[in-house]
């Protein structure tokens, strides 16, 4: 059950922060992580696993902001346990600096282990809760000015952060008053979908999955409780055992495979009104995960040809179509798509008033880059590129290259159809009417068209 | 305020070890620390950050230890955590110095403030020095009377740091009775977890050397402690619940009304966003239910779901780690998961470790309905960008082959994948069809065309060279052109820098010239001579014995080298099922990930609380102390690995019977099935009665040691044990899972023997003053369980003994298992006689 460090390398390998709360494993236990994880290349993977033993030492870590999140033991621990862990304390962390990176980190080291002292004592756990550790922290955060954000514009901030784990509600720390003094009363709930499709060769969905997430961050003060109310023709599990069945909507109704909970969310009324009910504590955290396998309408069709075009020459066309509505927008869009090893040369030609997109051919790994600002709903994009080979083709074309795989973000867009159809906050008084934001987004986690 | 070192904005263990920025540190240190001057504060806390960050990066600034200390006189609580993070650190290499502190942490422990109350406690048992534990036991005891939780919630983990600095401080003060009774009275959740983690420690360390420890732990297994527990679970916070689910895991239920109490208060505790609690609570689930196959199998239903949400809400290494444990139950129970396949589908970017274990799962749940979607998804990635996922991809193709009955369109594709004519493919792919061929020779005629088509030339990599020349030497008769490849190989012999690839080579013209001999004799020739030649020992070897086998006599040649084959019908698995139920037993740790059970890659004394054996493990290397140690969740760990056994046959039966959805089975159909087996294993042990005057005879010869004795008509060979046998826990668990059961008896135990089993330990005495030697025991009135072993005194042939004592029938019934099935009633004699004396004077 216990840890014995617990560290934080950055990309370079430097100690940001070092804790040892056991003593049992050998100095040096940095050096052996980062070196293994940078030349790892056991078992034909070119990537670390997030647990590996070395001498009798168990390395864990998870990768946040580009940052290595390390703990060790001797024992032979719960792994997701430990996991869990070093991902809840890179949520605490940023909940207190507000912004999670080297920098922050560098800034706020005291900080960083004083939260650190009371999450972790002799290698037990004691909490993770940001609410919690408020009344032992007494460190002010610096704060650091996020890169290149600008706060007004929520798609640029559900773009911040890593790719899987997206929906920074905002930036600022749990602890930290705004410069006018009082803190303003707000809460955020964003709705993130990630969603995965795979295409069959001739266009046919051949998996499709939702995988979502209520999120929330409140900075509400007094902590009234709140109450979620989510679509009432929601069903959990296939095979609608619930009463609301198909009997009103034809089934439309939203069926989810399957959810869970944060630990402070109360279920009395979920099943006869579909509302959660929680007080929710300081700093984000997810209320509920869900997975959906029912089917829904993709939000991008690709179409990709690849034809022959003389013994050293082929051409590949792609065409996406936005299959949204026309008053939605999806940003940063990107379509890659593997070439034929032996690929010299791509030149490409775009639709001709083509703005705010950028093609690339990498020659290192022989891929395909096509990038979009942005595709408005309804829109239809068309690339071309010729291609070039330094030796004759043999065989099937289709089977040296692909699939074309695309990534995007959808603001107030979710495929799902799954709502917070209100956010009801306890009153305190008549004139308490604190800022709500309901947020929804769609991301690609993997999507993917084989031809 | 200005990041540490502002000067050298990242500064790297590689720069300079930054002696002369430490003493400038220590002259300003020294300046401030008497002044009183206003904001004093300020400069201080921007010194203590540069000392910290300088500690931090590996830099040593142990010299301004005393600095830091006379500085630490301040109200300031920002600069007394950094301070006493700072003597944290260093107090152990300057235990001098740490004197220092001890003074000012003694007053700090009684300031008016819990908060500094707290830190300076946790400081205190934190300096890890030795000499200085006895300044620890007034304030701890102090600390966990403390009116507020914090203090106690850190009282009490100190009082295991103070355990792990001096365990006779921390015993002879008694705090492990006090916290005990923290635990079961304390209103604060945190500090009755705390007590809960720190007394499993500390009583399983004691636990080797004293009897009360050892009874201590396994109270905390008793019905009403856990109970205690799982009724308010709900008030722990999420990692004090996986704490209170790891006990449970270990607690021994009374009958299937306790069972289904645990699993109804467990319930919704599967649906955690936390993963951490939802294993715990699913291996809570699967322990209880091993011995009712039915709601065993409804609990693999249960949890698909909930397991299957986690690996898709988390990060790409919290996936891993759930997807391990999904790996291990798939491979367990593959038909429960097969019309999950597409779960197991790998996504685009994914990291490879992701993918590596989805298809080691696609391949376990592959059956006769599924098999053609996934070989076609498998198909997909062999054309992967990422060449060790398309390798994997092509492996797992070739498995699912092997292990389907219909392989006719799996061969085909196969057969497709050589045409993509990339090297890698081609590779892999030779390498399958080859040990394909050897399980189904009739699709030669359809493999041989297609590689026969292959040049040999484009194939580099010496375990598919290896695979296309034993194709060419087995079907030479098929390949018009094989003595001419062959040939051909056979002159670049120098080349040829695998042996393996030479021995193969060897063989197959041999092969070759057995069935093609004029067209191969050349070439035979040629790699005969290169290979006595050859600087390999065993390629020498090989080459010299055919050719003096070819000498002596062709067709005793042909006999040893190209017998007719018999087709493989099982390849090996590379995994012991032994192992593989070791690792479902240590569900919910690292041994998943590994795929390999504790011992494995774990020292003795770090296995955690999974390991039971490394307790048994002390008990055979010195059995005077076995006495001592009767640990409950021994004996359960090493029925649950019989049980287990058991459950598997069941299941692997289910999938056959009912074409899969096996789930249904009734489980007393099952329960059954399994006594009625032992009832016939009862009924064909030859039946001994306990008490014939034989048996004495035996007896007296033992207690004696009067080897003159007459040996009793009819005689069953004498036997004598060895009074100081070992055996290794694991080896111990080895043998019981592989040897059946030789005699299974009833007897019945006399009432002094019953009235003295109120201490376990003094049958446990017993029987080793007649040489048999207990290993592991457990249970609770009226039921006892032992499990002995014994050994030969003249040679290491062990019998291995599973006894049950019911006090309340005062019947015992006993299993045993021998190495040597004809001394074995023998054995069965001297156990029972043993037994029968068990309480008399």
């Amino acid at each position: 059950m216990m840890i014995s460090q617990f560290f934080v390398l950055s990309q370079r390998g430097d100690n940001i922060v070092f804790r040892d709360y056991r003593a049992e494993v050998p100095k040096g236990s940095t050096e052996t992580f980062f070196r293994k994880v940078k030349f790892w290349k056991e078992d034909g993977n070119a990537e670390a696993p997030p647990i590996f033993n070395v001498d009798g030492v168990n390395y864990f870590h998870v990768k946040v902001v580009g940052l290595y999140f390390v703990a060790t033991t001797r024992v032979n621990v719960s792994p997701s346990l430990v996991l869990e862990l070093l991902q809840r304390i890179a949520r605490v962390i940023k909940d207190y600096l507000g912004v999670l990176n080297e920098d922050s980190f560098r800034k706020n080291f005291v900080l960083v282990y004083e939260l650190l002292d009371e999450v972790i004592d002799f290698g037990y756990v004691q909490t993770t809760s940001t609410e919690v550790l408020k009344s032992y922290i007494f460190n002010e955060p610096i704060v650091v000015s996020p890169a290149r954000l600008q706060p007004i514009d929520p798609a640029a901030i559900f773009t911040q952060g890593a790719k899987r784990m997206p929906g920074t509600a905002v930036t600022k720390s749990v602890v930290a008053n705004d410069p006018g003094g009082r803190r303003r009363e707000e809460i955020f709930v964003d709705i993130i979908e990630k969603i995965s499709v795979t295409f069959s060769s001739s266009g046919y969905i051949l998996t499709s999955e939702i995988d979502g997430t209520i999120q929330m961050k409140s900075y509400l003060s007094g902590n009234p409780e709140i109450r979620l109310a989510l679509n009432e023709d929601l069903n959990i599990g296939r095979g609608g055992r619930s009463v609301y069945d198909y009997r009103s909507s034809s089934g439309s109704g939203v069926i989810l495979d399957d959810c869970n909970f944060h630990e402070s969310v109360r279920l009395d009324s979920f099943d006869s009104d579909r509302t959660l009910s929680l007080v929710p504590p300081d700093g984000e955290f997810p209320v509920m995960n869900y997975r959906m396998t029912q089917e829904f309408k993709p939000p991008f069709h690709v179409n990709t040809l690849i034809e022959e075009a003389g013994r050293l020459k082929a051409e590949v066309i792609i065409k996406i179509r936005a299959e949204f509505p026309s008053d939605i927008i999806a940003n940063t869009i990107t379509v890659q798509m593997p070439l034929p090893n032996y690929t010299s040369r791509a030149s490409f030609e775009l639709e001709p008033g083509a703005a705010g997109q950028r093609t690339d051919f990498k020659e290192s790994n022989k891929m395909l880059e096509w990038n979009l600002k942005k595709i408005v709903g309804g829109g239809e994009h068309t690339l071309r590129a010729k291609l070039t080979f330094s030796q004759e083709f043999h065989g099937n074309i289709t089977k040296e290259a692909g699939p074309v795989s695309m990534t995007f973000t959808i603001p107030m867009y979710n495929v799902s159809k799954l709502q917070v159809k209100y956010l009801q906050i306890a009153k305190k008084s008549s004139s308490y009417n604190p800022y709500r934001w309901v947020r929804y987004v769609t991301q690609a986690n993997s999507y993917v068209a084989r031809i | 305020m200005a990041p540490p070192a502002a000067s050298q904005r990242y500064p790297s263990p590689s720069q300079p070890s930054g002696k002369s920025e430490v003493s400038d540190l220590k002259t300003q240190l020294r300046q401030l620390a008497g002044s009183r001057a206003p904001g004093v504060d300020d400069s201080k806390r921007d010194l203590y950050k540069k000392v910290i960050s300088y500690m931090t990066i590996g830099i040593d600034v142990s010299s301004v230890f005393g600095e830091m200390v006379m500085c630490s006189a301040t109200s300031d609580i920002v600069l007394k955590k950094m301070c006493y993070l700072y003597v944290g650190n260093y107090a152990k290499g300057n235990p001098d110095l740490s004197l220092l502190t001890i003074n000012f942490l003694q007053r700090d422990c009684k300031d008016e403030d819990p908060m500094i109350r707290g830190l300076a406690l946790r400081s205190l048992c934190s300096l890890r020095v030795p000499n200085l534990v006895e300044y620890l036991v007034g304030p701890l005891g102090s600390g966990l009377k403390d009116n507020n939780s914090y203090v106690r919630t850190i009282a009490v983990t100190g009082v295991l740091k103070l355990y792990h600095i001096s365990p006779s401080t921390c015993i002879d003060a008694d705090f492990p009775a006090t916290l005990k009774s923290l635990m079961l009275h304390d209103s604060d959740a945190q500090v009755v977890a705390n007590c809960l983690s720190a007394l499993q420690e500390i009583w399983s360390l004691e636990a080797s050397h004293s009897e009360e420890a050892c009874r201590e732990k396994e109270s905390l297994l008793s019905k009403p402690v856990i109970y205690y527990f799982l009724n308010r679970i709900k008030e722990f916070n999420e990692w004090a619940q996986c704490l209170i689910l790891e006990l449970a895991v270990k607690y021994v239920p009374s009958d299937s009304n306790d069972i289904f109490d645990i699993m109804n208060l467990l319930e919704d505790r599967l649906q955690h966003a936390n993963g951490a609690v939802v294993l715990a609570t699913v291996k809570v689930f699967l322990q209880l239910t091993l011995s009712m196959t039915d709601v065993h199998q409804q609990v693999y239903e249960r949890i698909k779901s909930p397991l299957l949400t986690l690996v898709s809400s988390g990060s790409p290494e919290q996936s891993y780690a759930i997807l391990s444990h999904l790996h291990l139950l798939v491979v367990r129970a593959p038909f429960i998961f097969a019309a999950d396949y597409k779960h197991f589908y790998c996504q685009y970017n994914e990291p490879s470790y992701v993918k590596k274990l989805k298809l080691e799962m696609l391949t376990a749940v592959a059956n006769e309905s599924n098999t053609y979607e996934i070989v076609t998804e498998l198909c997909e990635y062999a054309a992967n960008v990422d060449i060790a996922i398309a390798r994997e991809s092509i492996r797992a193709v070739g498995k699912i082959a092997l292990q389907q009955y219909d392989v006719n369109a799996i061969v085909d594709r196969l057969l497709q994948f050589l045409e993509m004519e990339k090297d890698y493919v081609t590779a892999e792919t030779l390498v399958l069809v080859k040990d394909l061929l050897r399980k189904y020779p009739q699709w030669s005629h359809d493999c041989i065309s297609v590689v026969g088509g292959i040049s040999s030339k484009n194939i580099q990599e010496p375990k598919a060279k290896a695979a296309l020349i034993w194709m060419l030497g087995e079907y030479a008769q098929d390949m018009s052109d094989a003595p001419y490849v062959l040939e051909n190989l056979i002159e670049n012999w120098e080349e040829e820098h695998s042996a393996e690839v030479r021995l193969h080579l060897l063989t197959a013209a041999m092969k070759c010239f057995f069935k093609r001999a004029p067209e191969t004799q050349k070439a035979l020739g040629t790699a005969l001579a290169a290979g006595i030649a050859d600087f390999h020992q065993d390629v020498h070897d090989r080459a010299l014995f055919y050719y003096r086998v070819l000498q002596y006599d062709v067709h005793v040649a042909e006999r040893v080298v190209s017998p007719p084959k018999q087709a493989v019908s099982v390849f090996a698995d590379t995994q012991s099922s032994e192992i593989k139920d070791r690792v479902f037993d240590e569900f919910n740790s690292l041994s998943v990930i590994y795929q390999k059970p504790s011992y494995m890659f774990t020292d003795k004394e770090h296995r955690g609380p999974f390991e039971f054996s490394d307790e048994v493990g002390n008990i055979s290397i010195t059995p005077e102390a076995s006495s001592d140690i009767v640990p409950a969740q021994q004996y359960e760990a090493n029925d649950k690995d019989l049980l287990l056994g058991i459950d598997e046959k069941d299941e692997n039966k289910g999938v056959s019977n009912n074409n899969g959805s096996a789930y249904t089975a009734p489980s007393l159909e099952s329960s059954s099935n399994i006594t009625s087996q032992m009832q016939e294993l009862a009924i064909s042990g030859p039946a001994t009665s306990a008490t014939t005057p034989q048996s004495f005879g035996f007896d007296d010869l033992f207690g004696l040691g009067l080897s003159t004795a007459p040996a009793p008509t009819p005689s069953p060979p004498l036997l004598k044990l060895n009074a100081r046998a070992a055996l290794d826990p694991g080896a111990f668990q080895q043998k019981w899972r592989q040897l059946p059961i030789s005699l299974t008896q009833e007897c019945s135990v006399n009432p002094q023997g019953i009235a003295a089993l109120t201490v376990p330990q003094s049958l446990i005495k017993h029987m080793q003053s007649h040489s048999i030697h207990c290993i592991a025991s457990g249970g609770q009135s009226p039921n006892f369980k032992f499990f002995f072993f014994a050994q030969k005194e003249s040679e290491p042939s062990n019998y291995l003994t599973e006894c049950i004592i019911n006090t309340s029938s005062a019947k015992a019934q006993i299993k045993v298992k021998a190495d040597e099935q004809s001394t074995c009633q023998a054995f069965t004699t001297v156990f029972e006689t043993a037994l029968s004396k068990f309480g008399m004077p």
